[in-house]
């Protein structure tokens, strides 16, 4: 039986550690736990990765459809990023429509590409507005033990640079599929970093017991030329200027750290 | 790319198209008690931005088992009206509304005295009837004005705005065509007292120093909206006191 | 050691209002030393204490005060009082009745039904349930006639008046029972709507002026020409 309540004592224990720079599992206050990528996991996915940061399990998959474009950008595809955080994953989820909490996972991790324009969106035009490609790119939460958010980012970007299109030409006003497969084009690797806030001190990939001690979170969204292109206060606390730029300055190494793991060569 | 030439937002001498310098804010008007059956209520026009808040509570929780033993519960509904933007938006709430709506609860929960009402819950409704960008903002801004009106202890008001880049200018106060024509748009909540930042967002691009330069800049911003909030909650009683004054 | 206002200043959330030494009274903090306003009001330092006595708030149940309330619903073995606090009063049958309560033989809504107006004492409030109320005591009961009249509970203070004076002269002067609830209800009982109306004036002026002095004098004088003229 599984319980996420941490006990009183416990929370005492990890808050005095971190005061004194140190934390229960033994990580440093801006190491990241062990990360596990794994990609091309589900074959009938045009793209996919599966994610352990740690013990947090998040898989992405990616399916591309033909559709209509929006109507101000007739020109370019459509990128639309959804998360679910399914009831096996944790005690506390609960069926249903998605809740605040899976939305603005979703809206985060959408942000980091979408402002990054990390996929290029104006090169997913099949008929300039009529046609064009819809990426969809869907997070789930298969176990979590905390930050969510930087495992379901690298994952969606690990699942987006594993994904294949079908070729295609268009013969009468229909998409006709040809054989072969093209990547989806990929430009940037956006990264999020997300620290919480413990014992007044900043700490980087808050595991589960450590999201239930802390006063707020953080998530900084760096670009692979170190760029900010996201960032995201939540929790019911806050941060003082110093800390927010502080946090920043952090993000851009650990940024550049994860992304070494996920963008081969 | 859009189907129109689009028009310069800011000009050669860093006038933007409402006439504003880089770094001004729109004009901004606030009201507090507004409304005769909320507990406490406020209206702000900022530039063609309109919001209203209104605060029930603290009072039972419905349904009960929402209930929290040790503290009062904040719940925070913002909203747009389906009048409020070019395009009419559906009522139904969006991914977005769910979405604001957890961060203006988050960026407020930290100046209500919440662990006096336990068993309680203080229900906050931000209607905005008229957007033009920097809605989320002066929705805390106002949010902040109606739960003092309605006499609940707050630790300090929480002033809001944002700030960003356009057209390669930093920009503060943006409105929606700035926004959506320009490369970021960074909304930044403050309560004084503590120094905190209670709600920080971003979107677009920005070097870490322009980064840095934005966010001070929304905070400039928000340092001023706290003086128009202070004045307006004095201007209320101001002539009530002065009334009864011999 | 620093203060930051005059006294009777208004003041707002988050105003600073003293340091160090001073002690935090009604509608303050105290934060790292300093003292901070928690509520909209006037500011007062009395020795080294400053509390704000503030323009609006509701009423938060104290053990031993004297409350009016609406019944808004009868239960199994009781009714529910709305007492204009966040959480709803409760009056047990067996108070009423002064026995246990036999659910066989006891018709709860004629004693007391919804809509009713009672006059209760609060017997026991904490953290972590909802006020209790008595009716045992002589005065407290169920109100067949008169009328009621709302203000902030912030200005109930004002109308009873230092040692009673401001009550006991509303009561002289419009020849009226006047019963005060500390959560902001009082009701008014008189020989005539006439004298209750304008007992019901007096409440209204005092609410209007109560951050003035000399008031007293100023509603008896109310209160004599208004019946001079009738």
């Amino acid at each position: 039986m599984s319980s996420i309540m941490v006990s009183r004592v416990k929370q005492k224990q990890i808050a005095q550690l971190i005061s004194s720079g140190k934390r229960l599992d033994g990580r440093g206050l801006t190491d990241y736990r062990e990360v596990q990528l794994e990609d091309g996991v589900i074959e009938r996915a045009e793209g996919s990765a599966r994610v352990r940061l740690g013990k947090t399990e998040v898989m992405v998959g990616i399916k591309i459809e033909v559709g209509e474009p929006f109507p101000d950008v007739p020109n370019e595809g459509v990128l639309t990023v959804n998360a679910e955080l399914v009831p096996l994953a944790s005690p506390t989820f609960e069926p249903g429509p998605p809740d605040e909490n899976s939305i603005e996972l979703a809206r985060v991790v959408d942000r980091g590409i979408r402002e990054s324009k990390a996929v290029a969106l104006e090169k997913l035009c099949v008929e300039p507005g009529k046609k064009v490609f819809i990426v969809f790119v869907d997070i789930y939460v298969l176990n979590h033990d905390g930050n969510l958010i930087d495992a379901s980012a690298i994952a969606s970007l690990a699942a987006l640079l594993n994904t294949k299109m079908f070729k295609y030409e268009v013969k009468e006003g229909e998409v006709k599929i040809k054989p072969g497969y093209t990547s989806l084009p990929v430009r940037n690797y956006p990264m999020a970093v997300t620290f919480a806030k413990i014992s007044d001190k900043l700490v980087v990939d808050p595991w589960l017991e450590e999201e239930q001690v802390m006063d707020a979170r953080l998530t900084v969204t760096v670009e692979k030329d170190g760029k900010v292109c996201a960032v995201q206060k939540g929790g019911y606390g806050y941060f003082t200027m110093q800390q927010v730029l502080e946090a920043a300055k952090i993000a851009r190494e650990k940024a550049e750290e994860l992304r070494k793991l996920v963008v081969k060569g | 790319m859009l189907q129109e030439t689009p028009r310069k937002l800011i000009d050669e001498s860093g006038i933007r198209l409402d006439g504003r310098g880089l770094n001004e804010l729109r004009p901004i008007k606030i009201e507090v008690g507004v409304l005769s059956n909320a507990d406490g209520s406020a209206y702000i026009e900022q530039g063609k931005s309109k919001i209203l808040a209104a605060v029930y509570g603290p009072k039972e929780v419905h349904p009960k088992h929402l209930a929290l033993p040790d503290r009062a519960l904040l719940r925070c509904r913002y909203h747009m009206a389906p009048f409020s933007v070019e395009e009419r938006k559906s009522p139904a709430p969006s991914r977005r509304e769910m979405e604001l709506s957890k961060v203006i609860r988050e960026a407020l929960e930290p100046s209500v005295f919440v662990e006096y009402y336990p068993r309680t819950s203080i229900d906050l409704f931000m209607e905005v009837l008229q957007a033009d960008g920097g809605t989320r903002c002066s929705g805390i801004t106002v949010a902040s004005l109606a739960l003092a009106d309605a006499g609940i202890p707050m630790r300090d008001l929480v002033a809001a705005c944002a700030a960003g880049k356009v057209e390669g200018r930093l920009a503060l106060d943006l409105t929606d065509l700035e926004d959506k024509g320009g490369e970021a748009d960074v909304p930044l909540a403050w309560m004084p007292n503590l120094n905190a930042v209670t709600l920080l967002q971003m979107d677009g691009m920005l070097t870490m120093e322009e980064f840095e330069h934005v966010v001070n800049l929304a905070l400039q911003g928000c340092k001023q909206i706290y003086q128009l909030q202070k004045e307006t909650l004095k201007a209320k009683y101001v002539t009530v006191k002065e009334a009864v004054e011999e | 050691m620093p203060t930051f206002y005059e006294r009777r200043q208004l003041v707002t959330p988050g105003d600073l209002l003293a340091e160090d030494d001073y002690v935090a009274g009604e509608n303050t903090y105290k934060d790292d030393g300093k003292i901070y306003a928690n509520r909209v009001g006037l500011v007062d330092y009395e020795d080294r204490k400053v509390h704000v006595v503030a323009l609006k708030a509701f009423y938060i149940p104290y053990v031993g005060d004297m409350v009016i309330g609406k019944v808004v619903e009868v239960s199994l073995s009781g009714w529910m009082v709305n007492v204009k606090a966040p959480y709803p009063a409760l009056l047990r049958a067996s108070d009423v009745l002064d026995r246990p309560f036999r659910p066989q033989e006891d018709d709860l809504p004629s004693i007391f039904d919804v809509g009713d107006l009672i006059i209760a004492k609060i017997v026991a409030y904490d953290r972590t349930r909802d006020p209790l109320l008595t009716v045992r005591e002589p005065g407290l009961g169920k109100i067949t006639r008169g009328q009621l009249v709302e203000i902030t509970p912030t200005k109930i203070p004002r109308v009873i008046g230092r040692k009673g004076s401001m009550i006991n002269m509303l009561k002289q002067e419009t020849g009226c029972h006047v019963t005060v609830g500390q959560n902001g209800l009082i009701f008014v009982s008189g020989k005539t709507p006439e004298d209750e109306r304008l007992a019901v004036m007096a409440i209204r002026k005092i609410e209007q002026e109560a951050h003035t002095s000399g008031l007293t004098d100023r509603v008896t004088e109310m209160i004599r020409r208004e019946k001079g003229g009738v």
